[in-house]
């Protein structure tokens, strides 16, 4: 029962975007983690994101 | 399931569909429960989806599952990205469900339900799902590639062109005709407008909360913020009461037009995380939420729908817009049924998010059923009004006249009993001094929703339900304001990058600035004309919205069915082909009538010339006289408008035929610009 309500609440917050970063680190550390490199922070990260996303048709009538 | 259990049961969804559509249809009483169109909308929506789009998927497009989709080719972890289906499917719907939806089938009820209800279904089985579908099939062979890059790679020069004009075109009206929706809602209502205002400030706080307290905590950000906005409803109630307090928010229509253009350029130009980015977190929950409340309400409640099943109106004579059923009704569903702008979102985000081409099926063509079914809803609230309060708020003065007891006594009289008491008092329940005239869709969508919402938690809510789904409506449509004004600048600066370079660089502020004014002057000037316009905007400016609508679906068609046509699926053609005979029938009708059709309320020239008559024979009042040359002038701009998109619409048609035929022939033509098959290497899901 727990363990499908963290379930849910994982993919509420996949689904919302509140994990973003999160995923971002993940994919970082498996594909592009080199010694004297560093991810990008939160906010750095966030700004980012925002730029990107709203450089295109993202909502409808 | 073993098969004889599957058939029966499929077999008891097309007695059920069957038999429900056929109780709708049939029904010439007095009312009929609302249940029926959702088990009607269920059933037709399930067996569309599970015979006629699995057909689309294995036979028309032949998906492959073991094709790598791009998310997997050329996955970087920000654009393209393997998702799960049911996260791309939240996103997408999200993205496609706007306002469109809940205002085409309020304004299409002055037919009776069943003319909208019928198209709202078939329109979107066998059209807008499909088209939904099949672009975002060929964005997905082609790396997630837009509609104008895809018309420009397989149409050719004129076709990209044609596309991007039309997609600017459209974005104009459909602002104009939005901003117009919130405005009429807002008009001399302290509530509303306070409300409203407050959902600025509140998305500010919001914006800087995320950029700096707490950067990308969307869940945080947005609960403080739905909760400041559920404040702001009751605060709004509050303003309302001050004698003083509320004149500060009582505007009439052109003054409420004038902030919104101001509004609309602001949010233009500002950094998008401080007012679009927030906003939009907001509104996707809020909308979300509500469209949830309401399917359930609906269900639950199950109330009673008591608009008949056709009105008179269906002969062209109605008070909203003007117009015969044919083509009028599938030009003012548009959204619902079939939506063109949705070929943009399905060739944006979402295919560059898919793990697997066979996920398009349930993405394409689920997430515009259950956005059709957002139309059915739409379509119920409006009609459990009684008629004669549904036409009292949506009937503009120009038709019914301006004194509250002319309006009842014309709208009695076409056979819809209504009182001024019965007007005053629901007024006074939802917290309104008039709810006459309130033309657009959206506050007798209100009504509809708080009467729903109201039954089921006593009616002393009345008014706050009320403001809340005035509050609801205005939160994304302003986001559509805003989000399609940057957008229209992005194509603007992108246009004229090419006659001078600098005004290209998007990022460049004095070409941001230029060009953001250029696009709000656009939509502005229809907005605030709108506002003046004695026959109420809406009736100019909702068809123009719906035929510019169509023609994008019709464009979206014409690459789909070019597509087919040369990977070899002639076979199959008819899927988009028929779709597209219909949208092209429907527009090039609609807008011949509203061209040169010699009634004053749809043809644009002949109202214009009468104006003009009447202009020179002196017999206009003089404040009417003064507005006349105005009047005049923006009726044929709107007929120059309607010409051009006639014209853009066979033009592409032209080419489509010239291409396919070529293609046929064995002719010179743009090759089919299809990735090549690679192997996927994600394990099967």
């Amino acid at each position: 029962m727990i363990a499908t309500l963290r379930r849910a609440w994982m993919v509420f917050r996949e689904l919302t975007g509140d994990d973003a970063y999160e995923r971002y680190l993940t994919h970082w550390r498996d594909h592009h983690a080199e010694a004297d490199r560093e991810p990008l922070s939160r906010a750095a990260f966030c700004r980012d994101e925002q730029r990107r996303k709203w450089d295109g048709v993202r909502r409808c009538c | 399931m073993p098969k004889p259990i599957s058939f029966v049961l499929w077999a008891l969804v097309v007695a059920l569909g069957t038999f429900a559509l056929w109780a709708i249809a049939v029904n010439r009483g007095e009312s009929i429960d609302a249940m029926w169109f959702i088990v009607a909308a269920v059933c037709v929506y399930a067996l569309g989806y599970r015979f006629y789009s699995a057909f689309l998927a294995a036979k028309v497009l032949s998906l492959d599952a073991t094709r790598a989709t791009p998310a997997e080719r050329l996955s970087d972890g920000r654009d393209f990205v393997p998702t799960n289906r049911w996260i791309v499917f939240g996103h997408h719907f999200a993205a496609i469900a706007g306002p469109g939806p809940l205002i085409g089938p309020t304004l299409a009820a002055q037919f009776g339900y069943l003319p909208g209800t019928l198209w709202i279904l078939i329109g979107a089985v066998l059209g807008g799902c499909v088209q939904d579908f099949v672009a975002l099939f060929c964005s997905i062979r082609r790396n997630g590639r837009s509609l104008g890059q895809m018309a420009r790679d397989e149409l050719g020069p004129i076709g990209g062109a044609v596309a991007l004009i039309g997609v600017m075109a459209i974005m104009i009206i459909l602002i104009a005709v939005l901003g117009l929706v919130v405005v009429n809602a807002m008009r001399h209502s302290p509530w509303a407008t306070s409300t409203v205002a407050a959902t600025i400030p509140i998305a500010v706080m919001i914006g800087l909360f995320m950029r700096h307290l707490r950067p990308g905590r969307v869940l945080e950000g947005t609960a403080i913020g739905v909760i400041l906005l559920l404040g702001a409803v009751f605060a709004g109630g509050w303003i309302d009461d001050q004698p003083t307090l509320r004149t500060w928010f009582d505007y009439d229509a052109p003054a409420l037009a004038l902030m919104v253009i101001v509004y609309g350029f602001a949010a233009a130009v500002l950094p998008v995380w401080l007012l679009l980015a927030p906003r939009d977190y907001l509104s996707t929950f809020m909308k979300i939420g509500t469209i949830v409340a309401l399917a359930i309400a609906i269900v639950i409640l199950n109330p009673t729908v008591k608009m008949p099943a056709l009105t008179q109106f269906v002969d062209g004579t109605g008070p909203i817009f003007g117009g015969n059923v044919f083509p009028f009704v599938f030009i003012t569903i548009a959204c619902g049924a079939i939506s063109g702008f949705h070929s943009l979102i399905a060739s944006g985000t979402t295919p560059k998010l898919l793990a697997n081409e066979r996920d398009a099926r349930f993405i394409g063509y689920g997430a515009m059923a259950m956005e059709s079914f957002v139309a059915i809803m739409a379509m119920v609230a409006a009609c459990v009004l009684d008629p004669g309060v549904f036409f009292a708020i949506n009937s503009p003065a120009g038709v019914v006249g301006a004194q509250a007891a002319d309006a009842v006594a014309t709208i009695t009289a076409w056979g819809y009993p209504v009182t001024v008491d019965q007007m005053n008092t629901l007024a006074q329940e939802m917290g309104e001094s008039t709810l006459f005239a309130r033309t657009g869709g959206a506050p007798s969508l209100a009504v509809g929703m708080a009467s729903i919402f109201s039954s089921a938690f006593g009616n002393t809510l009345l008014s706050v339900w009320y403001h809340f789904a005035i509050m609801f409506e205005a939160l994304f449509i302003l986001t559509t304001v805003d989000a399609g004004t940057r957008v229209a600048r992005f194509m603007l600066q992108d246009l004229l990058g090419n006659v001078a370079r600098p005004l290209g660089r998007t990022s460049w502020y004095p070409s941001v600035l230029l060009c953001s004014a250029l696009v709000v002057a656009g939509w502005g000037y229809f907005l605030y004309f709108g506002t003046l316009d004695p026959l109420g905007g809406i009736n100019s400016l909702w068809p123009l919205f719906g035929i510019a609508n169509q023609m994008l679906a019709a464009i979206a068609l014409c690459v789909a069915t070019t597509v087919l046509v040369k990977s070899g699926r002639v076979r199959f053609v008819w899927v988009t082909a028929l779709p597209l005979v219909w949208l092209v029938a429907v527009t090039t009708s609609a807008a011949w009538e509203k061209l040169f059709s010699p009634d004053l309320r749809v043809g644009f020239l002949s109202h214009a010339d009468d104006l003009a008559a009447q202009l020179a024979a002196g017999t206009l009042s003089d404040a009417a006289a003064a507005q006349a040359p105005q009047l005049i002038f923006n009726d044929r701009l709107d007929a120059a408008l309607t010409f051009f998109f006639l014209v853009t619409v066979w033009v592409l048609i032209v080419e489509t035929a010239r291409i396919c035929y070529a293609s046929l022939s064995g002719k010179r033509c743009p090759p089919l610009a299809e990735t090549p098959h690679v192997p996927t290497q994600l394990a099967e899901g």
